[in-house]
């Protein structure tokens, strides 16, 4: 188990590295540059002013030097320009350059400035991802529970009328995007046009103050799209358990039904939806993008969106550290969950 | 003229739909008729709910065709009429004149374009992309998956590591990456374009010369035009001018995908790729474990052939599966692009952006944002089912 973690782990660690560096290279293309030159300095700017701006300010350099800087494994650069000004990546307001640090990276926990909200990216990354998480644990309370007692039902009694009606949902939640249910539910609860209006067609206020009417929508969008993938394979799962020799034995022996259901069954018939939910964590985040962009609910998603819309370079970047991170960590803690959960499979 | 009632629309669309109705029954006619020869295809017809997923994708092809032939749509998808900005369904089109469909059936947007004919436009251009994109996908997935799972080892490791990096990403984010006008301007995209539509032709190349490679009288003819016929194709398709990439002069050019379209289909196939890898990959694992492949290496047959031959005919009812709800990803993909504005021109009928721009005065007005969210809700279904009868049935065997 040690050795298998620490291979996993360090699999990660390259993959972190890997992605980290594409996404380094994507945005740090020369247009993106040109872009961001002409937004931070001057709309007008002549070709050489760009060139002038980005040698300056060191992104006119070779882009493995630049990663390693931002990662902060190689020491920041620093410029003195002919009039003796000093541009250095290290230096904050009111240091000089001696006292600043040579190494300034992720890696130290500087991950650089927003050009668009103008503050620390750090900052802004974990207030975003705090709003997120509230959201997504509201998300996991409702769709997890939910989309487990619809596979239960459905697969306790393979090909009954029940589990034909629940499949089908299962099957019509799965082939809902978000953007489709959120705005189906907006239409039919929200709108003013039909005349519901139970709940609120935005999640803005639901930063500071989330209650019943304006947190409900969103969650229940997410929520509606990942229950019916987990119910479906929750479904699987049981019909294949109550399949089993031992449940059949349980019955001859005159069990009753809920008795075997609940105590022979379902302990077995978990173990796959657990992984299936774990690695729901990657949909779960497109999901969020998409109904905070919707709902106008300013956590992760939409903060990606911003940065990616706006070309805010390093914001992005750590939006996309932040959710690889997310996704590569889910998909360990499955791969665990599944070996602890079923002592049939064994990792050598 | 007196705006329609519910009552009256109704009857109006689907007598609007016409064309498609009479195709579907024809189809279903044809189909039911001979589904006892027919292989699995017939087959399909004995289960109520791969026929009811059948019946929902054929409407939204046929729709899509018939709309792009102009026979359903009632006006120009992109014309503007003056006074019918955001009017609710069934508005008389003031100042009509003759030879005008006199209504807005459903409508009209916040731009006075009637939402009946974009959605309608719509299906085109999801029915055109997405099962090529999907196909692409496919190739790209089973022309590296096969020798990944077939051969294993460091090849194996290396294709697998590529494609969890893929899957690692966030697709949303990816999206974003690849589609934003500054990296098509490096030609980022044009160049993944070249390496991914190259797929199909190392697959064609590669099976049809494991199968005939001993007898070159038959091989080398049927190589040389299939793959000049293939490659010429490629070239054209990868070949634009507005882009890096200006191999073929223009009179060879066949024909042009238009720039946003091109990096679009080119992100979803690289998305898509990586889990049909996986999948390829782990049936290849499973299947040459079986005595007909160890018949066949005994014979001595190439690599290639018992992969392309051998495995991958016996793999087909799980892939054939995944490809239909692979379509269906794959459009609620298309239709994420177009929510984030991404790639589409922003005028463009697709259902992704009509409900991004519909969202917007959602709580006001309904009618922009529904039609579309409904029919991608529908196709995306209809595949869903047919990919589940299809699953049914093939299990029966």
């Amino acid at each position: 188990m040690g050795i298998f973690l620490l291979r996993r782990l360090g699999v990660m660690l390259l993959t972190t590295l890997c992605l980290t560096f594409v996404v380094f290279w994507l945005t740090n293309l020369q247009p993106n540059l040109e872009k961001l030159a002409k937004t931070q300095g001057n709309m007008r700017m002549t070709d050489t002013q760009v060139a002038s701006w980005l040698e300056e300010r060191g992104y006119a350099r070779p882009i493995l030097i630049k990663y390693g800087e931002w990662l902060g494994v190689l020491p920041g650069y620093v410029n003195v320009s002919t009039d003796g000004s000093v541009q250095a990546r290290c230096l904050d307001d009111g240091m000089t350059i001696e006292t600043a640090p040579r190494y300034c990276g992720v890696l130290q926990g500087e991950w650089g400035y927003s050009t668009v909200f103008r503050e620390d990216v750090s900052d802004i990354i974990s207030i975003r991802l705090g709003l997120t998480a509230k959201l997504m644990l509201w998300v996991m309370i409702l769709m997890v529970p939910s989309a487990l007692l619809l596979g239960v039902l459905a697969g306790m009694r393979e090909g009954s009328r029940t589990d034909r009606a629940l499949s089908t949902i299962s099957i019509t939640t799965t082939a809902t995007p978000e953007y489709v249910s959120g705005v189906i539910l907006i239409a039919v609860f929200a709108s003013s046009a039909v005349g519901l209006k139970w709940f609120k067609g935005t999640a803005t206020s639901a930063m500071e103050d989330a209650n019943f009417e304006n947190f409900f929508l969103p969650i229940l969008t997410i929520a509606l799209f990942g229950m019916g993938y987990i119910a479906r394979m929750t479904r699987a799962s049981m019909a294949e358990v109550m399949t089993a020799q031992y449940i059949r034995t349980a019955r001859l022996k005159g069990v009753s039904f809920p008795n075997i259901v609940m105590k022979h069954a379902l302990r077995n018939a978990l173990i796959a939806p657990f992984t299936v939910i774990m690695l729901q964590f990657p949909w779960l985040l497109n999901g969020v993008v998409i109904v905070e962009t919707l709902f106008n609910y300013k956590g992760f998603g939409w903060t990606l969106v911003q940065a990616a819309g706006n070309n805010d370079i390093e914001l992005l970047l750590g939006v996309s550290v932040v959710s690889v991170i997310v996704v590569l960590v889910t998909q360990l803690i499955s791969d665990i969950g599944y070996v602890y959960l079923n002592p049939r499979i064994s990792v050598s | 003229m007196e705006p329609l009632t519910s009552a009256e629309i109704i009857p109006r669309i689907l007598w609007q739909f016409l064309p498609v109705w009479i195709a579907l029954l024809g189809l279903f006619a044809l189909s039911i008729t001979f589904k006892r020869r027919s292989g699995l295809y017939g087959k399909l017809f004995d289960s109520t709910i791969g026929m009811i997923g059948f019946a929902l994708v054929m409407f939204w092809v046929f729709t899509g065709i018939f709309g792009a032939m102009d026979l359903i749509v009632t006006h120009d998808a992109l014309a503007q009429a003056s006074g019918m900005k955001n009017k609710v369904p069934g508005t008389p089109l003031r100042g009509a004149e003759a030879g005008d469909y006199p209504y807005y059936l459903l409508g009209g947007d916040n731009l006075a374009r009637d939402v009946f004919s974009r959605t309608i436009k719509g299906a085109w251009i999801v029915v055109q992309i997405a099962p090529f994109a999907t196909l692409f996908a496919f190739m790209v997935g089973i022309t590296l998956g096969l020798p990944a799972g077939y051969y294993g080892g460091k090849l194996d490791t290396l294709l697998t590591f590529v494609a969890n990096l893929v899957l690692a990403f966030p697709v949303i984010l990816l999206f974003y990456l690849l589609v934003t006008p500054e990296i098509v301007a490096t030609g980022i995209p044009s160049y993944m374009a070249a390496v991914l539509f190259v797929f199909p032709l190392i697959f064609a190349g590669v099976l049809l010369n494991s199968r005939y490679h001993t007898r070159p009288s038959v091989r080398t003819p049927l190589l040389i035009g299939v793959l000049a016929l293939m490659g010429w194709l490629y070239l054209s398709l990868v070949s634009d001018a507005g882009t890096p990439l200006k191999v073929l002069p223009g009179w060879l050019d066949l024909f042009d995908v238009p720039g946003g379209i091109l990096v679009v289909f080119v992100a979803v196939v690289f998305v898509n790729a990586p889990t049909v890898f996986r999948i390829v990959r782990g049936l290849t694992l499973d299947i040459k474990t079986r005595d007909y492949v160890a018949a066949a290496q005994t014979r001595g047959e190439g690599g290639w052939y018992i992969m392309l031959w051998e495995i991958l005919p016996n793999a087909r009812g799980p892939l054939i599966v995944d490809f239909c709800l692979r379509i269906g990803y794959t459009t609620i993909l298309l239709g994420t692009l177009g929510f984030f504005g991404l790639g589409m021109p922003p005028e463009s009928p697709d259902w992704g952006s009509t409900i991004n721009e519909g969202r917007k005065l959602l709580t006001i007005y309904l009618h922009p944002a529904l039609p579309p969210a409904l029919a991608l809700l529908s196709l995306v279904l209809g595949l869903n089912l047919l990919a589940d009868g299809l699953r049914e049935e093939s299990l029966r065997d």
